[in-house]
């Protein structure tokens, strides 16, 4: 856990069990180093919007990359706002999927594997847009020189099983979008005993979408806004019921134990 | 055309499903998006890709296509491969490009009809 929480209590799912907060969340959030990201997608400005649209946890998900986690989280140290490790791989089959580590450590050990299988080619910033690095401090201390947009030489399941392997939370990204999808780009919704969470893009209505795809009927849909400017940051959220802001509780949530869940909503 | 005979024309590796080889190839279709193969490719045709998942042999089943090529010399994945042998559906593997291969397969189905 990094941060401290100042959990907003109430709200959609309140009536919970004694000892469990509502937790605002948006886990999936760009920074300036996804080269699509505006590059006002700073550590400092994440951090400021997310406490002005009450967000509790973020989740910050670049491309094939984790090296600006630890600049959000210094910027949102003592802020009331908890920062989880993520990133956001994109597979062989161009499937985007959300990853979330326990803690820093685990996302640089996650990051040096993900490298080893990213085909090595310079970024071009003119066409594919910046990479910006930076410091705890929040500024600019430098720029990822290897193109990060684009697939990993793993599949699916390939990096499913790593990330299980590792005890990492890995679940399919906007599953509804009809680009770098499990389901535009695999034909199918993925089977239950493989991710019994999947993410919803900040255009889909859950309840439809369960309509369409029957088989996500009892899974846990996560809403997030795949934020690549401030405009759309916490523009969809999901609601976590959870005793802290913990990648266990989460965990929980996702298969509903003990009272933990999660709400998703807008 | 029958898909065996298309194998030894273009020197295609058959990696599953060799119980498939007798079926016919009436045309071809080429993609990467399982989505849009399910909802464009035909009975009878070849599938030309170059996704190696295993997915790929459920939309095969679905949309029954006579066998898939995956070109580039990706490798199918194993799932994908003993999908493919249980489901009888020809995976065949080519160090060929998509461009290549679909080039190829178009001169042999419909080169002489569009010839005469």
């Amino acid at each position: 856990m990094l941060g401290r929480s100042g959990a907003s209590r109430g709200g959609p799912g309140s009536g919970h069990e004694p000892g469990l907060t509502v937790y605002t969340a948006d886990l999936h959030v760009h920074t300036a180093l996804s080269p699509c990201a505006e590059p006002e997608m700073t550590p400092v400005d994440i951090v400021r919007v997310s406490i002005e649209r009450g967000l509790d946890i973020v989740a910050v998900t670049d491309h094939n990359s984790g090296r600006n986690v630890r600049a959000v989280a210094a910027c949102a140290e003592g802020k009331g706002v908890t920062v989880w490790p993520g990133m956001e791989v994109q597979t062989r089959e161009e499937v985007h999927l959300v990853v979330l580590t326990e803690g820093l450590a685990e996302l640089e050990e996650w990051e040096r594997f993900i490298r080893a299988h990213l085909p090595s080619r310079p970024n071009r910033p003119e066409v594919f847009g910046e990479q910006s690095l930076f410091d705890e401090q929040g500024r600019v201390c430098g720029v990822e020189g290897q193109l990060l947009l684009t697939s990993v030489d793993l599949g699916v399941d390939q990096v499913l099983r790593e990330a299980r392997r590792r005890g990492h939370i890995c679940y399919p990204a906007h599953i509804d979008r009809p680009a770098f999808s499990y389901v535009s780009n695999l034909g199918l919704v993925p089977p239950a005993e493989d991710f019994e969470v999947v993410e919803l893009s900040w255009r889909a209505r859950p309840e439809e979408v369960k309509a369409r795809h029957p088989s996500l009927e009892g899974r846990t849909l996560i809403v997030a806004s795949d934020a690549h400017r401030l405009a759309e940051l916490g523009l969809a959220r999901s609601f976590l019921v959870l005793r802290e802001p913990s990648l266990d509780e989460f965990r929980a949530a996702i298969v509903g134990r003990d009272g933990r869940k999660v709400v998703s909503g807008f | 055309m029958r898909v065996g005979e298309i194998v030894e024309v273009l020197g295609l590796e058959v990696t599953a499903g060799a119980g498939g080889l007798g079926r016919e190839v009436k045309s071809g279709y080429t993609g990467d998006l399982l989505s849009d193969v399910m909802a464009h490719a035909r009975p009878g045709d070849l599938w030309i890709t170059i996704q190696g998942h295993q997915n790929v042999v459920a939309v095969a089943v679905l949309t029954e296509v006579a066998g898939v090529v995956i070109c580039g010399g990706v490798e199918p994945e194993r799932d994908t491969l003993e999908r493919a042998d249980r489901e009888g559906v020809p995976v065949l593997r080519t160090g060929l490009s998509a461009f290549e291969v679909a080039g190829r397969l178009y001169s042999l189905l419909k080169g002489k009809r569009d010839a005469g």
